[in-house]
């Protein structure tokens, strides 16, 4: 595969057979995690990780769980951004509007994993310690660009149309935050022409922190 | 490179209009589940944005077959753009940060033209030609409006064509691609001081019949 295509030419060396029905999804996320651990160094996860990696569900139902586990994050982060960013005029608009979408994906995944006939992940509990707008600003910049790497690293393996139209809407959102948000940070909204995809050890690896 | 495509109970269900409403009835109507099926494309422009409903028709079909075809339309968006950002430089009509802001849009335009022509070609088709094109001109403020309907168009055109990718390396370029255009549309927003999220929370495909003829005007001889 051409190294300019791919955002991760890493990842080129790992077959993932989306032809195979048989396919489990903690096969996905180990393989995904040894390309991960191969290139980022040391795979050792700690409870949270290795928890999800445990609890791993195969299919839709899993990368949709994985994706309500980040919504619930940003939901979380910014609710309390309304009050510990100390944000003003654009920035304090800005917050509400990215609260209300993330707060709507959540309530859509939710639902979407129900549907299909899967449990939701319960809301973890975080911890996000930062102090400030710009410390804010910084938190919600890695967020929003980590956000649209793990649905554009989790995408491919999806298998019905409906739920990958539903992950590339919410994506595309996820997108025009992090631009957003990149702009009061002074930062280009758009750094890369490709944008990176992550797979879901490594975003669960980056998340966890966070979780309480 | 192809990915068969088995569809699943859902998909059938909801690759056809009339149960796609059932669906909805089914779902009691709760709001985040119908608001987020209804993103995916309401019944009155799904046969553009709904995949394979009943005829596996893209809307691409000009410009190739399947996947190939699919690429060959994207490029074919990215010449335009590429164009469009050319001419906006040259005109002198921007300065300073957002003079900066036209030109790396531009030049991401322009590797996703490099990237788009590899692709086809190393897929064995045809990459679609550079388009010749015309765009106004006029003010600051009406070229930044066009900037920003183009990529919301582009986004939307993305959007509309992942779930008729086969492949799934085809579906990973595409996917990097379209949320770089949802940056620089939510980018070319904020300068106009336009809301970055005009569809809200989930956004909206557009299908090929639609962005074609929206884009058809910029295209000369």
């Amino acid at each position: 595969m051409s190294d300019q295509i791919l955002a991760q030419p890493e990842l080129a060396g790992v077959h993932i057979d989306t032809d195979s029905e048989d396919i489990s999804r903690s096969e996905v996320i180990l393989k995904g995690a040894l390309a991960a651990g191969a290139v980022y160094g040391a795979l050792a996860v700690g409870p949270f990780v290795g928890r999800a990696l445990a609890m791993a569900e195969s299919g839709d139902v899993g990368i949709l769980n994985f994706a309500l586990t980040l919504e619930y994050l940003e939901a979380a982060f910014y609710k309390e951004a309304k009050t510990r960013a100390k944000a003003s005029g654009d920035l304090k608009s800005l917050i509400e509007l990215v609260g209300r979408d993330e707060e709507e994906h959540v309530g859509a995944l939710t639902e979407t994993i129900k549907k299909l006939g899967g449990k939701p992940v319960a809301e973890p509990k975080f911890d996000f310690p930062y102090s400030g707008t710009s410390g804010f600003l910084k938190l919600a910049q890695t967020f929003e660009d980590t956000g649209v790497s793990a649905y554009n690293g989790a995408a491919p393996q999806i298998k019905a149309k409906e739920v990958l139209e539903a992950a590339g809407s919410i994506v595309q959102v996820e997108a025009r935050h992090a631009a957003a948000i990149r702009l009061q940070n002074k930062e280009e909204p758009a750094p890369e022409a490709f944008d990176p995809a992550l797979p879901e050890a490594k975003v669960l690896k980056a998340v966890e922190p966070f979780i309480a | 490179m192809a990915v068969a495509n088995k569809p699943s109970a859902l998909e059938r269900v909801t690759s056809d209009p009339v149960s796609r409403r059932k669906l909805l009835a089914v779902t009691g109507g709760s709001t985040a589940l119908a608001a987020f099926l209804a993103a995916c494309g309401s019944d009155s422009n799904s046969t553009t944005t709904m995949a394979n409903n009943g005829g596996g028709k893209t809307g691409t079909e000009q410009f190739g077959k399947g996947d190939v075809g699919i690429l060959n339309y994207a490029l074919t968006l990215e010449y335009l753009e590429t164009a469009f950002y050319a001419d906006v430089v040259k005109s002198g009509l921007f300065k300073g940060s957002d003079l900066e802001t036209i030109r790396k849009f531009g030049s991401e335009e322009v590797e996703h033209v490099s990237a788009l022509t590899g692709f086809v070609k190393q897929m064995g088709g045809t990459p679609a030609p550079k388009p010749k094109t015309e765009f106004p001109l006029k003010s600051a403020k009406s070229v930044l409006e066009l900037a920003a309907t183009v990529e919301n168009l582009g986004a939307a055109a993305y959007l509309g064509q992942a779930p008729n990718i086969k492949g799934a390396s085809v579906l990973a370029a595409a996917l990097s691609i379209h949320s770089v255009e949802g940056r620089h549309a939510a980018a070319l927003n904020t300068l106009l001081g336009e809301s970055i999220t005009p569809d809200g929370a989930f956004a909206k495909p557009a299908g090929a019949d639609e962005v074609l003829k929206s884009v058809e005007p910029f295209i000369v001889g």
